[in-house]
């Protein structure tokens, strides 16, 4: 009796200990992992609204969102309020998500290779990969720059295509608008939401 | 006749004043060719847009160029056999070297100028024309072009203002005074078909290389600037830092544009 219930127990704390040891997640595995889902989202029996829907899902849990939306926002998010960056955050994450949906959903089965991986620091992991080139495009080189701050839970935080910068390209846009507007942050956030309605 | 003479003259001065007035006031004093100092300098978010009211307007103009005559023509190349497309860009590629290897010896790069010029030789003679690619082949080192605007970035000439020329698109003050050099003489390609008269070639195969030149990039291109309009707020915005950033890449040839991301935009958010 005492056997088994010492069995039980030295059962029960394995399992306890099992589930509480934390494992890292290697940037380039999340990259293909993630790449992964996108291509069977893709290439499912899904209809355009099902698939736009499944990617603003698999966005949501491995893309830093509300780190691109400050990133883009620049120096401005210094000056800006609680209530505004509320506001920002919000209207970011349904511009991000549609627009990041518009543009997978047009490919029907991408092909990504992931090739290598280098740390830059504790924060940041580059991790490269090829587009296979199709009839008719080339092939494109894409980096992944991933946050691994928590290790366990990577987040990507840019895109850069063939060396150029998705959150950069974006922030130099949202600069645009905003000194267009004469510093008006609000005309950013009214192309933003205005975006998101199309 | 000797009133012309003294019109020319004085044109040709004041020419001169100007391009040595805008070299001045490009060139920083500290000028160095130290790799940080080349990638602050050309930063895109510190490439001033002087002109932004023409370069919009310069803008509309390319895109209604680009809608009626460079897409169309584009949408039709890109569904061409890959041989003849391949054939095609190598070919294009392979007559870019005139203008690559002078620039390799320029920016102290001799053993690149000497690949190049070894990559040109091969593929122009057993690749007939640059059609086949031999030289990546038999393991060549990947080709990037260079150009007037990259050696003068290189010596530590600032960009000055941003710019966008009707055809000829987005540019910088700098890359726009460079790219000069090749109607001065700095382009071999252009001396033989334009500025001299040979037997073999005619303006007309210069000008034809320029314009599939454009077609070819278009259609390399497609969906990336398709999905780029698509999906941008302000695309005049978003192609003026897609086209430094280009810039910026090409003058360092090297990762450190990507590196240089590690800055403090990033490092201050956390979460």
């Amino acid at each position: 009796m005492i056997k088994k219930i010492l069995t039980i127990f030295t059962i029960l704390i394995s399992i306890t200990s099992f589930n509480s040891i934390s494992y890292s997640i290697e940037p380039d595995i999340f990259v293909q992992s993630t790449v992964n889902r996108a291509a069977s989202t893709l290439g499912g029996n899904l209809n355009k609204e099902q698939r736009v829907e499944e990617l603003k899902k698999i966005a949501k849990e491995t893309v830093d969102i509300y780190g691109v939306g400050m990133y883009s926002l620049g120096a401005t998010r210094k000056s800006l309020n609680d209530e505004q960056l509320k506001t920002y955050n919000q209207v970011f994450e349904n511009y991000f998500l549609k627009s990041f949906a518009d543009r997978l959903a047009e490919y029907s089965n991408p092909i990504i290779e992931v090739n290598s991986k280098e740390k830059l620091n504790e924060n940041y992991t580059i991790v490269s990969s090829t587009l296979v080139a199709t009839d008719k495009r080339p092939a494109i080189k894409i980096e992944w720059r991933i946050y691994t701050k928590n290790p366990d839970a990577p987040l990507i935080r840019d895109l850069i295509i063939e060396g150029l910068s998705l959150a950069r390209t974006q922030k130099e846009e949202f600069s645009s608008i905003i000194q267009s507007a004469n510093g008006d942050v609000n005309a950013l956030f009214d192309n933003l939401k205005n975006f998101s309605n199309k | 006749m000797r009133l012309n003479y003294n019109i020319r003259a004085s044109m040709i001065k004041k020419i001169t004043i100007i391009l040595i007035t805008t070299i001045a006031l490009m060139v920083n004093v500290n000028a160095s060719s130290d790799g940080e100092l080349l990638l602050k300098k050309n930063n895109p978010a510190e490439i001033d847009d002087c002109w932004e009211g023409f370069n919009r307007a310069s803008f509309a103009l390319n895109q209604g160029l680009d809608k009626v005559i460079f897409k169309p023509v584009a949408s039709v190349y890109r569904v061409l056999p890959t041989p003849i497309k391949s054939g095609v860009s190598n070919s294009l590629d392979n007559l870019s070297n005139v203008v690559t290897i002078p620039n390799n010896i320029l920016q102290g790069e001799f053993s690149k100028a000497g690949v190049n010029t070894g990559r040109f030789l091969i593929n122009t003679t057993v690749g007939i024309l640059g059609i086949i690619d031999v030289a990546s082949l038999i393991g060549f080192e990947e080709y990037e072009k260079e150009d007037y605007g990259q050696t003068l970035a290189v010596h530590g000439v600032g960009p000055g203002c941003y710019l966008v020329l009707p055809v000829l698109g987005p540019k910088t003050a700098r890359d726009t005074l460079a790219s000069t050099l090749n109607f001065m003489g700095g382009d071999a390609w252009y001396n033989i078909t334009v500025a001299n008269d040979t037997q073999h070639v005619s303006e007309f195969d210069y000008y034809a290389s320029r314009v599939i030149a454009g077609v070819d990039f278009r259609a390399k291109n497609y969906d990336s600037i398709e999905n780029l309009q698509k999906n941008s707020l302000d695309f005049y915005a978003s192609v003026k830092s897609v086209y430094l950033q280009d810039r910026q890449q090409k003058i360092l040839n090297s990762n450190q544009v990507i590196e240089s991301m590690d800055d403090s935009d990033w490092e201050e958010i956390g979460n």
